[in-house]
């Protein structure tokens, strides 16, 4: 390659990919925004130093969502001494929307807690949905489309709080299912969830997330030494619908405290926000590089590898 | 069956006013907000009138001794609401309807923003205070379920057979 060709070459190549560059910047920016929810979002502010553990939401979740039968009476108390495989408490399935937890805390002796989806601002489990299954309503429940689910289990994987549950016991179609928030029967005709409605001890308080939040941030303020000092669900993972109060550590029952502020989707929005780029770039870049590359076989060099060949053939 | 709930909650705040208005004490009141699910609980209000004699110690605020607390005192001091003995005067029966929710939150009243409903102001001062007074605090020492109820919570007749596993969509 002669010194010339080779500045050429290079010139260009820093054209291109100063171009590059430049049409990335827009791509970055874009992918570094975040959603905060809708402005009428509702949630639920869950205070776990008033669940008494009735079960009393697990039964109306059951009816509203046509659960099934259960394995025992939700009277049963028994199941709060159930642990699966690694000592695993209760989790949402597909068939229990939600469950209520006993965790046994050093200082503040059993803690109840209630788990199901925590409809959060910005959900994993749709930015991992292929077929887009899932949707963030206006009113704040992030729901499914069950007719189009192909039952990849993505979401499952891609939830920070392992909800979605999935339906094992279905042989020809198997799909996921986890809480909608009531949705369609209850929450889009300004109604509580089930859960909240039975609730005795109001430990379930409903109502749009902005309100809540000060609701909670208030709780905290006027009982000194109560609470933790944190309304979980604020910021992790980019807020959440549901939101928690409790005396004692998260950590003790059963909240993941490592989680971080940042949305999911933002480990891969910045490499997401590339995708078209790379594709509109890259194939002219390369073509570039190679046009270049080549360049210096003129066709007479090419004309003799040829002349080349047909003396080997001759020879 | 959300009517039937809801009707019943109207009907208890509607009796709770009425013997408010009166300005009688009752010997025992009929709480039967949650009569499709449970029978209505027969509360001797003689009885915890001889026990506590403090009216304070259940009607914050309003009657009796007003406690520490004092927190609906500041503004409505002097006012007929005080004097409003009855929990639905205060405690709504609705907490969570969307006109309720509205009506709450445009009244930008931070004082009335976290205040309990009637349900959960009964259960939350009962047991509470059974709690320290060794009284009853399960659900069915205070109103046994009717038959909706059991149905509801899988229990008594309803109990489930572990037969009827199925899968739903």
């Amino acid at each position: 390659m002669s010194g010339i060709s080779r500045r050429n070459f290079l010139k260009a190549a820093g054209l291109i990919g100063g171009a590059a560059a430049t049409m990335s910047l827009p791509c970055r920016s874009w992918g570094a925004g975040t959603f905060e929810g809708y402005p009428d979002g509702m949630g639920v502010l869950v205070d776990t130093t008033r669940c008494i553990g009735c079960r009393s939401c697990e039964a109306a979740c059951n009816r509203e969502q046509n659960l099934g039968e259960p394995e025992s009476s939700f009277d049963d108390k028994t199941v709060f001494d159930q642990t699966g495989e690694g000592g695993v408490k209760r989790r949402p399935d597909e068939n229990h929307f939600t469950v209520v937890n006993r965790y046994d805390t050093k200082e503040k002796g059993p803690v109840f807690r209630k788990i199901q989806c925590n409809h959060c601002n910005e959900p994993a489990c749709l930015t991992s949905c292929f077929v887009n299954a899932y949707t963030k309503t206006k009113e704040g429940a992030v729901i499914y489309n069950s007719k189009v689910c192909v039952g990849c289990r993505n979401c499952m994987i891609a939830c920070p709080f392992n909800v979605p549950g999935y339906s094992y016991s279905s042989v020809t179609n198997p799909i996921v299912r986890k809480c909608i928030f009531c949705h369609e029967t209850r929450l889009k005709k300004g109604l509580p969830p089930a859960c909240v409605e039975i609730c005795p001890q109001e430990a379930l308080t409903f109502g749009h997330r902005k309100e809540l939040l000060k609701v909670g941030h208030e709780r905290i303020r006027a009982n000194p030494g109560k609470y933790v000092d944190q309304v979980y669900g604020e910021d992790v993972v980019g807020g959440t619908g549901w939101l928690y109060l409790s005396a004692a550590h998260f950590d003790e029952i059963g909240f993941d405290t490592t989680l971080g502020k940042e949305p999911i989707i933002s480990n891969v929005k910045d490499f997401l926000g590339t995708v078209p780029m790379v594709l509109a770039i890259w194939p002219a870049l390369f073509s570039g590089f190679h046009l270049l590359a080549t360049k210096k076989d003129g066709h007479g060099d090419h004309d003799k590898q040829e002349d080349d060949k047909n003396e080997n053939v001759q020879s | 069956m959300r009517m039937i709930w809801k009707s019943a909650w109207v009907l208890a705040a509607v009796g709770m006013a009425s013997a408010a208005v009166a300005s009688e004490i009752p010997d025992t009141i009929s709480l039967k907000s949650l009569s499709n699910l449970y029978e209505p609980v027969k509360f001797d209000h003689a009885r915890h009138i001889m026990g506590i004699k403090d009216c304070a110690a259940c009607h914050h605020h309003a009657v009796g001794t007003p406690t520490d607390e004092g927190k609906c005192k500041r503004c409505h001091a002097g006012t007929p609401t005080l004097m409003k003995a009855g929990c639905s005067s205060c405690h709504p029966a609705d907490p969570f309807s969307a006109v309720f929710l509205k009506t709450r939150e445009a009244e930008r009243a931070i004082f009335h923003r976290d205040t309990p409903g009637l349900k959960a102001a009964y259960h939350r001062s009962c047991t509470a205070c059974h709690e320290k007074t060794s009284g009853p605090t399960g659900c069915l020492d205070c109103h046994p379920r009717t038959e909706a109820g059991d149905q509801l919570y899988r229990s008594g007749k309803y109990v489930p057979t572990g037969t009827a596993k199925t899968s739903h969509h």
